[in-house]
């Protein structure tokens, strides 16, 4: 089976109303649908390998949200379903997040192992 | 060695996350591989003469085909001798001919 | 070319909100023409692209009535790219993906487009020669 890796490096866009990330939902999604995925967290990303995450229930006058996104656990059950997922030392570096922080089974990589990733993918989806 | 088509569809004035993408291609080409970066929408504004062209010059001259979306840049005033050396503007069939022949793509 | 290609696009933006759609459809377009078969997978807010109440408005600003300035509606796009796919011997199929459609209330679509899910888009990446994501930003 041909093996894909999505590089995702948008981050909290729209994920309150979305309740998750999208990018994130839909390798969930693949990964059921039997395909062979490989993550990559990059950029403003590698930011939802961070325990912690607290994502606030919206209200608004009456209306109250009362499934709010669980941006950490959505990464925790990637990993728990098999799918490697890897982030870039220099842009948590960059951000100031420590490793020691970070979401059990999150790999990092550095410049060289992003480009492994890339080159090992039979498919390299840039989301 | 593989070939890779890299879709820039932004610019470095603008977005600081440019700069990943150049040295991805750098990266690439640097293992072996054939690396075409193919500039469209406001990823080609670098590609005129200009402080920001350095980096699209010195890819090319480390072996990276550069290419420029032809309207793209006929939309931004662009014209061919305006262009930065070594980038080439190409019609946006060039990306079509490429993933049908199986190039791995990346837009970013 | 000897053989019939298969090429997947993924798209996620809605229209009239930056270029990527119309490089999009340039992309789709240029396939079609090279004799290509296309899947285009519709995801988040490229799901209202082939919204089919899309109208034209005129514009005081240009001075022009509706009819003058004759505004471009992309659902009229897929609807075009579909026919020319038919006429040269090709197939253009368009998935909306399903929830993307229900949170935005857009269900009515032109001709040629229905709901789906990943797992479509899977099983075209899988049965196609190349696929091309164009993200959002």
């Amino acid at each position: 089976m041909a093996t894909t890796l999505n590089i995702i490096e948008s981050a909290y866009r729209a994920t309150m109303e979305e309740q998750n990330d999208t990018v994130v939902w839909i390798s969930h999604a693949m990964k059921g649908a039997g395909a062979d995925l490989t993550v990559l967290l990059r950029g403003n990303a590698v930011n939802y390998a961070v325990l912690g995450q607290v994502s606030p229930a919206l209200a608004f006058g009456d209306w109250k949200q009362t499934h709010a996104a669980h941006l950490d656990e959505d990464i925790a059950s990637l990993i728990s379903k098999g799918v490697d997922v890897y982030a870039v030392e220099d842009d948590f570096a960059a951000r100031g997040i420590s490793l020691s922080g970070l979401i059990p089974g999150v790999k990092t990589v550095n410049r060289e192992g992003l480009l492994d990733l890339v080159e090992n993918h039979d498919r390299v989806w840039h989301w | 060695m593989a070939s890779y088509l890299l879709i820039e569809s932004r610019d470095p004035f603008e977005v600081n996350d440019v700069a990943y993408f150049y040295d991805l291609a750098s990266g690439l080409k640097s293992r072996g591989n054939e690396v075409t970066l193919f500039l469209v929408q406001n990823g080609v504004l670098p590609a005129r003469q200009c402080s920001g062209s350095a980096q699209l010059s010195g890819l090319s001259e480390a072996g990276v085909r550069i290419l420029a979306d032809d309207l793209s840049l006929g939309e931004r005033g662009i014209t061919a001798e305006s262009l930065t050396n070594g980038v080439e503007s190409a019609a946006i069939d060039v990306v079509i001919n490429q993933l049908a022949n199986g190039v791995k793509t990346l837009w970013h | 070319m000897s053989e019939k290609k298969t090429l997947t696009f993924c798209l996620m933006d809605a229209p009239f909100e930056n270029a990527r759609t119309t490089t999009a459809f340039r992309l789709i377009d240029a396939a079609v023409r090279r004799g290509c078969n296309v899947n285009v997978f519709a995801y988040e807010g490229a799901v209202c692209i082939p919204f089919s109440k899309q109208a034209v408005h005129p514009n005081k600003v240009h001075g022009c009535e509706a009819e003058e300035w004759n505004h471009p509606l992309p659902k009229d796009w897929v609807t075009e790219i579909i026919s020319l796919a038919e006429k040269s011997g090709s197939k253009v199929d368009w998935i909306n993906c399903g929830l993307c459609v229900d949170e935005r209330g857009v269900g009515e679509s032109v001709p040629g487009v229905r709901k789906g899910t990943p797992g479509d888009l899977l099983n075209w990446v899988n049965a196609s020669d190349n696929t091309l994501i164009i993200p959002t930003k």
